[in-house]
């Protein structure tokens, strides 16, 4: 089949870290090519370069059999280069069709022609099944229709390859379907795509071929048909992935933490539970249960308006974060960006920050000591970069996240709480970060985890704690508890034992 | 090699990394402006007309180390000519009273507009008022403050060792310009050297993140604003010093030249990132242009509108630099 894209030898490094390394990617015509890497492993970047968003250091387009140079984002659409983004941007106060023709409408003389632009937009609409009328204000759709709006409108501009990253991940399982008949009906129409997901199960339902990336590094191009999930995911992560979880059953210790009845009005209300040196206590439950509010209440974000916490059975009183680091907790935020990192900032000042604060070294910074603590810590929790100078911002999100866990070590804690501590990273960096909390735990740390996914709560708790509506539902334990259990509790806030 | 890094650590502490080409570059703009002058201007590259230029920018550098420290949390203060007034008059007034030494009229004077910082902040960290509202009210706060306590009229000062200050030397070097190394590298060091330095930094790229990293952050912007106004206060007294008087109306729009300097020296306007280097830099181009324009005989008005396309071409360069 005809060759439409042909991508060679692409080289790209930001702040001296190869984020590319020689990748190629080959897409023909009227397939769905599947892109497939961990985070981390050049996918955004080769797509950036792909729209003009990153020029390359080193490589070769070729664009239906012509050599291109694409510079800017305005070469891209020239070229019949259209991406759709995980975050849409129609405008939301303009109707169907005048998003569509942004930029081109159709006119007469210096007049808008409204007429033609919204008997074109009803045609572009039949073609592709979308009920609704060219009048309708974009804000009132649903996130799949502005997404298939996006779709259509990179049609009508003539986009001769489609790029998608995760189009599904705001979707219901309806709209998927719908997607799903689009990318059909584009393929029908000759018009290849570019589909980014980690959904497993989409690219083998979906996709004709998928080409693997890992750690900038082309890894191989292969027929989906030929694949499994297994080989795709042990090409994605260079190594298979038996032991995922790796929790070891320590026997704990002497209790460390005990929350007594916390409360904060009109968020969570009578939260008590303890932990043990050395346990895992997870805490499930759906979003906006609260989980995360006791956890801010408790590292001193917020106020709590009663209750009492008690670290090795004394009571401690916690008015802001400086008093929760100073007796002993550490909190890894669910929010890296906003909470956790100061992203413009070196990864060695971000490291000590926490800890600074509590050092008994008086006013002043010693250069030396900190690059030793820091080099020591870096060792151990395996962070992929160039140097400790380096700002934040240029780490992938898996290195980002060992930063900050890296910080709260630092700070010497007896109780660590994690708040979806593997949120939005990949598999290889979630395993290490399983591995890191089970050797923590295994020196004596206390650790509460805050996760919404099920597989993790399972794999890595002793204990596991459910919240729904500001309250403890209910408690588990025991090696034969199933994700049903947990979901039924975190939905029914039956209370079990 | 090794030797080399360690060196380098030394130098600077706080990174170097970061914009180290920006930081060239700025340093590449300052040279040139002084070649290009030393070859039209005989007068130029002359001991005297260097002092000359040292002297005259003492004072905007020193207001530009304190704001240099107020824009990298995230601020920016408007009041400090007001706060140069106000610290000038009590310290004029204080020597004229003859009663008192100059250090106590330094001191008096500086506590003064310490303490005018320190509300400014804490209207900001405490009350959540935005550093520009804040500030603009402590401005004409500020500048009432020293007409109220002139009766709107300059106090004469005849102290010799108050005219020291700003009029004297040791051997060939104005002492303004002693003054305002020290102040640089004591800055140097606490913004480089200590937690409270490093803090600076942290608040100014994310707030919420310091915060939860067990910084007191308010704390962190008050002394900011306290060093800052203690600072504008010191340059207020200098200016005085120099002109032989405390003028309720002196320091009129020197927060614009301090801002400037600021800027040009590569600090973002929203905290976290720029360096102590990049303002003493931006100081140096912006005295040695007004020195340079003055020798070859370039109109006042000329001056302000080739000043604002420095700034202006300055701005460019870093949203260029930041791109890449």
């Amino acid at each position: 089949m005809e060759t439409v894209l042909a991508m060679n030898g692409i080289t790209k490094s930001f702040f001296g870290v190869k984020a590319l390394d020689g990748a190629s990617l080959e897409v023909r015509r009227g397939e769905v090519h599947a892109l497939m890497g961990e985070n981390g492993a050049g996918k955004s970047t080769l797509m950036k370069i792909l729209t003009g968003l990153v020029t390359p250091d080193e490589g070769s387009i070729e664009l239906f059999g012509e050599r291109v140079s694409i510079a800017t984002p305005q070469d891209a659409l020239r070229l019949g280069i259209a991406m759709i983004h995980q975050e849409l941007n129609p405008i939301p106060d303009m109707t169907v069709a005048e998003n569509i023709y942004l930029g081109r409408e159709p006119t007469r003389g210096p007049f808008l022609n409204r007429k033609q632009l919204h008997r074109q937009t009803r045609e572009l609409l039949e073609r592709f099944d979308f009920h609704a009328a060219p009048e309708t204000r974009v804000g009132s759709l649903s996130v799949a229709q502005k997404q298939m709006l996006e779709i259509i409108k990179a049609v009508s501009a003539e986009a001769r390859l489609i790029i998608m990253d995760e189009p599904t991940s705001a979707l219901s399982d309806g709209e998927v379907k719908t997607l799903f008949q689009t990318i059909r009906a584009l393929k029908g129409q000759g018009v290849p795509i570019i589909y980014i997901s980690h959904r497993m199960e989409e690219i083998f339902s979906m996709t004709d071929r998928a080409t693997v990336l890992r750690d900038g590094q082309y890894i191989g191009t292969a027929d989906i048909a030929a694949l499994d999930a297994d080989r795709l995911i042990a090409m994605m992560v260079g190594r298979p992935l038996e032991a995922i979880y790796p929790k070891e059953r320590i026997e704990p210790g002497e209790v460390v933490f005990e929350a007594n009845g916390l409360s904060r009005k009109t968020v969570f209300d009578d939260i008590t539970f303890r932990v043990r040196k050395g346990e895992i206590l997870g805490i499930a439950g759906l979003m906006g249960a609260g989980r995360s509010e006791v956890a801010r209440a408790i590292f001193g974000i917020d106020r709590l308006s009663g209750g009492e916490i008690r670290i090795d059975g004394r009571p401690v009183a916690v008015r802001h974060p400086a008093d929760a680091i100073r007796h002993g907790i550490a909190l890894v935020t669910e929010d890296r960006k906003e909470m956790g990192l100061v992203l413009c900032r070196p990864i060695r000042e971000n490291m000590t920050l926490a800890s600074l604060p509590i050092d008994a070294k008086g006013a002043f910074v010693s250069g030396r000591s900190e690059a030793g603590t820091v080099r020591g810590l870096t060792d151990k929790i395996r962070i992929k970069m160039r140097d400790v100078n380096q700002p934040v911002q240029s780490l992938s999100g898996g290195n980002q996240q060992k930063v900050v866990l890296a910080k709260w070590l630092l700070t010497k804690p007896k109780v660590l709480i994690l708040d979806e501590p593997t949120r939005g990273i990949d598999v290889g960096a979630k395993a290490e970060i399983y591995r890191l909390m089970s050797e923590l735990a295994k020196e004596g740390l206390a650790i509460i985890m805050i996760s919404s996914e099920l597989p993790e709560i399972l794999g890595m708790s002793d204990r596991v704690l459910v919240m729904a509506h500001g309250r403890i539902q209910g408690e588990f334990e025991g090696a034969h508890l199933t994700q049903e259990q947990i979901l039924a509790c975190a939905i029914g806030g039956s209370h079990s034992a | 090699m090794r030797n080399e890094l360690a060196f380098k650590r030394k130098l600077a502490p706080g990174g170097l990394s970061e914009g180290m080409l920006r930081k060239y570059g700025l340093i590449l703009i300052l040279l040139l402006a002084v070649v290009v002058l030393s070859i039209v201007s005989d007068t130029f590259l002359t001991f005297t007309n260097l002092m000359n230029v040292l002297r005259q920018v003492s004072i905007n550098g020193i207001l530009a180390v304190g704001m240099t420290l107020v824009i990298l949390t995230g601020g920016i203060d408007l009041s400090i000519g007001s706060l140069m007034a106000v610290s000038a008059v009590i310290a004029a007034s204080t020597v004229s009273d003859s009663s008192g030494a100059t250090i106590l009229a330094l001191v008096l004077g500086m506590l003064a507009s310490g303490f005018l910082g320190g509300v400014s902040g804490t209207m900001s960290a405490k009350l959540r008022v935005a550093p520009f509202v804040a500030t603009l009210a402590m401005m004409t706060i500020g500048r009432g403050i020293a007409l109220l306590y002139t009766n709107g009229r300059p106090i004469i000062v005849d102290s010799p060792s108050f005219k020291y200050l700003g009029q004297g030397y040791v051997g060939p070097i104005p002492v303004p310009v002693l003054i305002f190394v020290v102040i640089a590298a004591l800055v140097a060091v606490l913004l480089y050297r200590t937690k409270f330095g490093r803090y600076i930094f942290a608040v100014g790229g994310n707030e919420n993140a310091s915060r939860v990293s067990g910084i007191r952050v308010d704390r962190i912007k008050i002394g900011v604003y306290a060093i800052n106004g203690l600072l504008s206060g010191l340059a207020g007294i200098l200016l005085a010093s120099r002109i032989s008087s405390g003028q309720p109306n002196s320091g009129i729009g020197y927060e614009l030249d301090a801002i400037a300097a600021v800027v040009i020296g590569g600090t973002s306007l929203f905290g976290g990132r720029g360096s102590l280097l990049g303002t003493i830099v931006g100081v140096l181009i912006i005295g040695v242009i007004n020195n340079g324009l003055n020798l070859l005989d370039v109109s006042s008005y000329w001056q302000q509108i080739i000043k604002g396309v420095i700034i202006a071409g300055a701005v460019i360069l870093d949203q260029r630099a930041k791109r890449d």
